[in-house]
């Protein structure tokens, strides 16, 4: 393993890139998720719109939307906000009907009392919905987040650099340490955004102390 | 987008020796190969992990685990060690195909084992009571009553199986992924593109197609208003 101490800083920086990659769109398809699922859970007549709209996206291939972005957002192949705008479709995609699922899994009791004591509805989202709704959305993020580091690694092949390209690297040189090195690196990735998650859902709701999420 | 009309609609690039038709064929056989392989494993070993709760533990951190794996990384592992033992084409399409089938075991694993521990205890004990045997309860109530899971985890393998055979083409494999590739080293974004739309027009057709089927195979008495369903998250995003 002499490789990755000599090429240390060039992997750091990858992995930073992959970071990138992979976890702003987790937060900006959060951010696009919930008020699609809670419009979904509040007017049912759209529930099935949204939620087989945003299944559909789903069935496209990542590599495919990589490739297909450059032609809708006017971007160069190269660019890597093709990457970006790619995997927030993709976490839209999974965590839309997720969270429409949370939301409507608030007892209906907790929400009439919300509402008895005067709550108004976005204040209701916010503050009582919302909290409640954490467990299950963080259960939906966690595999949105593994899959994206995973799917992230592809955009190697469009010549995006993050942790795959020492994957096509390792190829091109039949040389197997930094293929070695980037699978591990994902994996190790792929863990702590999942530790991550698991963590913020426990701070969020205290409630839960000394149970699973 | 014009330059992708005019590559798709163009007819020479349908046909011959490296037109869509052919194309099309080679990625349908790398995915059919690889789903297949995988139902006969995952299949029967889901049915024994729901039907016993034995090695359930194992299954779920396996299926997680899998998730995690980089196709991309594990397709090149794979290649550099089966390829030097192998020959011909065999060195190109088993590492494929192993990579394949890593990726389509855990959702149809976690879908049939899902599947046969969601059916409702009391039916359960109902065939107990009729003097059925354990065999018989698992072929006649359990997994007729897991289905609809179980062909849900075959969707999403699917899925996720027809657009990671794209990667064939870089072991130089054929398959839809050749379009993406060729054109990408020829800079002729038409023709990536046409190829990138091609893929996701095919998953997509598989799915309505298993959806279809999923319709078929299922029981009346399970398709949603009579039956309580807890649904189960097997889905995963394809790479």
């Amino acid at each position: 393993m002499t490789w990755l101490q000599d090429h240390w800083s060039d992997v750091f920086e990858l992995l930073g890139q992959h970071v990138y990659l992979a976890g702003v769109p987790l937060v900006l398809g959060l951010l696009v998720a919930v008020p699609l699922g809670w419009v979904a859970q509040r007017l049912p007549r759209l529930r099935t719109p949204i939620v087989v709209g945003t299944g559909l996206l789903y069935t496209v291939p990542s590599i495919a939307l990589f490739i297909l972005m450059p032609s809708i957002l006017g971007t160069g192949i190269l660019d890597p906000v093709n990457v970006l705008v790619s995997m927030t479709i993709y976490t839209v995609a999974l965590l839309t009907r997720t969270a429409s699922d949370a939301l409507e899994a608030v007892p209906e009791s907790v929400r009439l009392s919300a509402d008895a004591m005067g709550v108004k509805p976005l204040r209701r989202l916010f503050t009582v919905d919302l909290p409640l709704a954490v467990p299950v959305l963080a259960a939906g993020l966690r595999v949105a987040a593994v899959s994206n580091v995973s799917i992230v690694s592809v955009a190697a092949l469009i010549g995006v650099p993050q942790l795959g390209q020492l994957f096509t690297d390792g190829f091109s040189r039949d040389f197997m340490d930094p293929l070695a090195v980037g699978v591990v690196g994902c994996l190790v990735l792929a863990l702590v955004f999942d530790l991550v998650i698991v963590v913020l859902a426990r701070l969020a709701t205290p409630w839960h102390q000394g149970r699973t999420a | 987008m014009s330059l992708m009309w005019s590559w798709l609609t163009d007819g020479s690039h349908w046909h011959g020796n490296d037109g869509v038709l052919l194309r099309l064929a080679e990625h349908l056989w790398y995915s059919g190969l690889a789903l297949g392989i995988a139902a006969l494993i995952a299949v029967p070993l889901g049915l024994f992990v729901g039907h016993t709760g034995h090695g359930r533990w194992l299954a779920v951190n396996l299926t997680g685990a899998l998730r995690a794996m980089p196709s991309l990384g594990l397709l090149f592992i794979a290649y550099m060690w089966l390829g030097d033992h192998l020959r011909g084409e065999g060195a190109f399409l088993y590492p494929t195909e192993l990579v394949l089938v890593a990726l389509a075991v855990p959702p149809i694993l976690a879908g049939t084992y899902a599947g046969v521990e969601q059916v409702d205890a009391a039916a359960r004990d109902a065939a107990r009571g009729m003097g059925m045997t354990g065999r018989e309860l698992l072929l006649k109530v359990e997994l007729p009553c897991a289905l609809p899971l179980l062909v849900s985890g075959i969707r999403s393998a699917a899925l996720q199986v027809i657009a990671t055979a794209t990667l064939a083409a870089v072991l130089g494999l054929g398959g839809l992924g050749r379009f993406l590739l060729d054109g990408l080293a020829t800079r002729d974004y038409g023709q990536m593109a046409g190829g990138a739309a091609l893929v996701a027009c095919l998953a997509l057709l598989v799915d309505l197609l298993l959806a279809a089927l999923q319709r078929v195979v299922v029981s009346p008495g399970l398709t949603g208003k009579t039956a309580r369903q807890p649904r189960v998250e097997t889905r995963q995003a394809a790479p």
